[in-house]
């Protein structure tokens, strides 16, 4: 149970926005993938997604071709959470977990018991069961993000792509979305994630993908890439990174900050 | 950074870290005192009560008119004419009373139920493919295109029914007109549809303002001018029988895919991700809407404000999942105009034409709901 990307390159237009990306998602683990604002991020899961046009390159999910999937066979294996959700409509948290059974649906009928059994039982494992019958509009960023997890978690996909998790999040609640991404991965998902958080992502993953302007920069684990060198390449900003509590966390300081200029 | 303060900020961090694990685990205490859960019918008991208030108001509208007609003798007329139950000698009413509810009455009453459930399932189904609240059964130039043509048939001297289908046909036109031209707007699809709609329809209200300045003032601008305010005076069965299928094959679809519609509403790409193929769903719904409007503006004129205000009054009753907002619109439109058509046919003899009083009842109606306490849309 994977997600494996070979050799993929997309251009809008004639803007090449990704270019010969290679990379592996394996199952149990959190995938993490930095880059600095526009360079590609969010093409890369689309194009994983199937949401844009043609792509060179493969992408291969769980062992099938994506390419070859149809929108319904592919939401069987790859659930999204988008970085913000607005709903127009003020659904409850309810319906817009339901939602996520959408897929093993017939055309025309609505969910049932089966459905809203699976339902309860996602609330259930991110700890929001009283949440179910609030407005989502009536939700903090916090809980939104969990019930986006939890939609997710009940379209039965092995793969989960999250776009920022915890963008827009105070720190008790980046924390609590963490700690659920990485124990969803304990229980055999593959979970890939955008951030901007370094730190975080050395803590809460155990793969570590850097990425700018639309190629690769890095891959490997937490401790290989989380260092001067990539941050410096990476963020085109001069760092210190110092490791703390025996090197369980580490910690990117720019220099200019702590330079005996200032 | 000497040692010393490194020492302090550890010491700190493992606090810290103790509280944090402390605060994950009960993070949704203290929230619950604030919880504004909704306090709607849930969705099986309101469409229960909407078909016995559909039910009754049918059976009131009944009685009320020119001819008082007790409730006796409605419900014997009505199973004479359906079932057969009394023979000559034992009829009891009038063959006056018998011409009003069956000639007059209860065509106009089906079709008033029928026009406010189409305009109703329309404006709620453009404003779930559309992501957009305002939108209503005319976004897409149906009404204009409807106007147009019978503003043109009237123009041309066309009968009664033939006025219809030519509303119509231009209506379905003017609909097929803006899908060309969206495609070539730049820019998103969907804003391309609405951006095409207003240009289209604002062209064909052109036109209908033409017909309107050339016609005879004496007998055909009148009637232009009654029929674009919208009255369902003169209902007939061959009205009925006219837009019945069109209007049953656009809403059986709207009915079937409203889950599809609640996914579509998060935008394509999380529907996409959801396995909902978004693009397919909303040209069906689009289809389908359209195809109501265009039967329910053909046999009664240009009536506003159900396809707006209806659907959002519901979604105060029953919440916004289309699950239940679709059947209860439908049902709660047809209540809407039914008893607006009442008042527009017993208030003055002459009778009200019932797009005014829409107008009249809905505006306000939509500034209460807007500006009142209660959910945003």
């Amino acid at each position: 149970m994977s997600l494996e990307v070979k050799q993929l390159s997309f251009a809008y237009d004639k803007r090449t926005v990704l270019n010969n990306m290679s990379f592996t998602a394996h199952s149990r683990e959190v995938l993490s993938i930095l880059g600095p604002n526009g360079v590609g991020k969010s093409t890369l899961f689309k194009c994983i997604l199937g949401l844009l046009p043609p792509y060179s390159g493969n992408i291969t999910v769980n062992g099938l071709d994506a390419s070859g999937l149809s929108v319904r066979e592919l939401a069987k294996q790859i659930a999204y959470v988008p970085q913000r959700s607005e709903p127009v409509f003020n659904f409850s948290v309810n319906e817009i977990v339901l939602m996520g059974t959408t897929n093993e649906l017939k055309l025309f009928s609505s969910p049932g018991k089966t459905a809203q059994a699976k339902v309860d039982r996602a609330l259930q494992r991110l700890g929001i069961s009283e949440l179910s019958h609030r407005c989502f509009h009536h939700t903090s960023g916090g809980e939104r993000q969990l019930v986006m997890i939890a939609r997710a978690l009940v379209q039965d996909a092995s793969i989960l792509l999250l776009d920022e998790p915890t963008a827009n999040l105070d720190r008790r609640n980046q924390l609590l979305v963490l700690e659920q991404i990485k124990s969803l991965a304990k229980e055999g998902y593959t979970v890939v994630q955008t951030t901007h958080d370094p730190e975080h992502s050395y803590m809460f993953s155990d793969k570590i993908l850097t990425m700018k302007d639309g190629t690769l920069l890095s891959y490997g684990s937490p401790k290989e890439i989380l260092n001067k060198e990539t941050m410096k390449s990476l963020y085109e900003v001069d760092m210190e990174v110092s490791s703390l509590f025996d090197d369980r966390a580490r910690f990117c300081v720019p220099v200019s900050v702590i330079s005996d200029k200032n | 950074m000497d040692k010393k303060n490194v020492m302090r900020i550890e010491t700190e961090d493992k606090h810290d870290i103790s509280q944090q694990k402390h605060a994950s685990l009960n993070v949704q205490s203290g929230r619950k005192e604030e919880a504004p859960s909704h306090r709607q019918l849930a969705g099986p008991p309101a469409i229960i009560i909407f078909i016995s208030l559909l039910v009754a108001c049918t059976l009131l509208s009944f009685t009320l008119g020119r001819y008082p007609v007790a409730l006796k003798e409605l419900l014997a007329i009505l199973g004479n004419k359906i079932f057969g139950l009394f023979k000559n000698s034992e009829k009891f009413w009038t063959d006056q009373m018998e011409a009003a509810v069956w000639n007059v009455r209860l065509p106009r009453v089906i079709l008033s139920v029928l026009v406010g459930a189409c305009l109703s399932a329309a404006g709620a189904s453009y404003q779930g493919v559309f992501q957009n609240p305002m939108a209503s059964p005319d976004i897409l130039g149906a009404s204009a295109g409807a106007g147009f043509g019978a503003a043109l048939a009237i123009f041309l001297d066309f009968k009664h029914v033939n006025i219809t289908l030519c509303a119509f046909a231009m209506s379905l036109l003017t609909v097929a007109l803006v899908f060309r031209i969206s495609r070539y707007v730049k820019g998103g699809k969907v804003l391309g549809l609405v951006l095409a709609g207003i240009m289209v329809s604002s062209l064909f209200n052109a036109g209908t303002s033409f017909l309107k300045l050339v016609a005879d003032p004496n007998n055909k601008l009148p009637q232009i001018t009654y029929w674009l305010m919208g009255s369902l005076a003169g209902a007939k069965w061959s009205d009925i029988r006219f837009v019945v299928f069109p209007m049953l094959a656009g809403l059986i679809p709207l009915l079937l895919l409203r889950w599809r519609l609640n996914v579509i509403t998060m935008g394509d790409e999380e529907a996409k991700a959801m396995g909902v193929d978004a693009g397919r769903i909303r040209i069906a719904v689009i289809i389908s809407a359209t195809l109501v409007t265009a039967s329910a503006v053909s046999v009664s004129g240009v009536i506003g404000w159900v396809g707006l205000v209806i659907p959002h009054m519901m979604r105060r009753i029953v919440g916004s999942s289309y699950r239940w907002l679709m059947p209860v619109s439908m049902l709660g439109g047809g209540i809407f105009l039914l008893m607006v058509d009442n008042i527009s046919r017993n208030v003055t003899t002459a009778g009200i034409p019932i797009g005014i009083l829409t107008a009249f009842v809905g505006a306000p109606f939509f500034l209460l709901l807007i500006t009142g306490r209660g959910e945003r849309y």
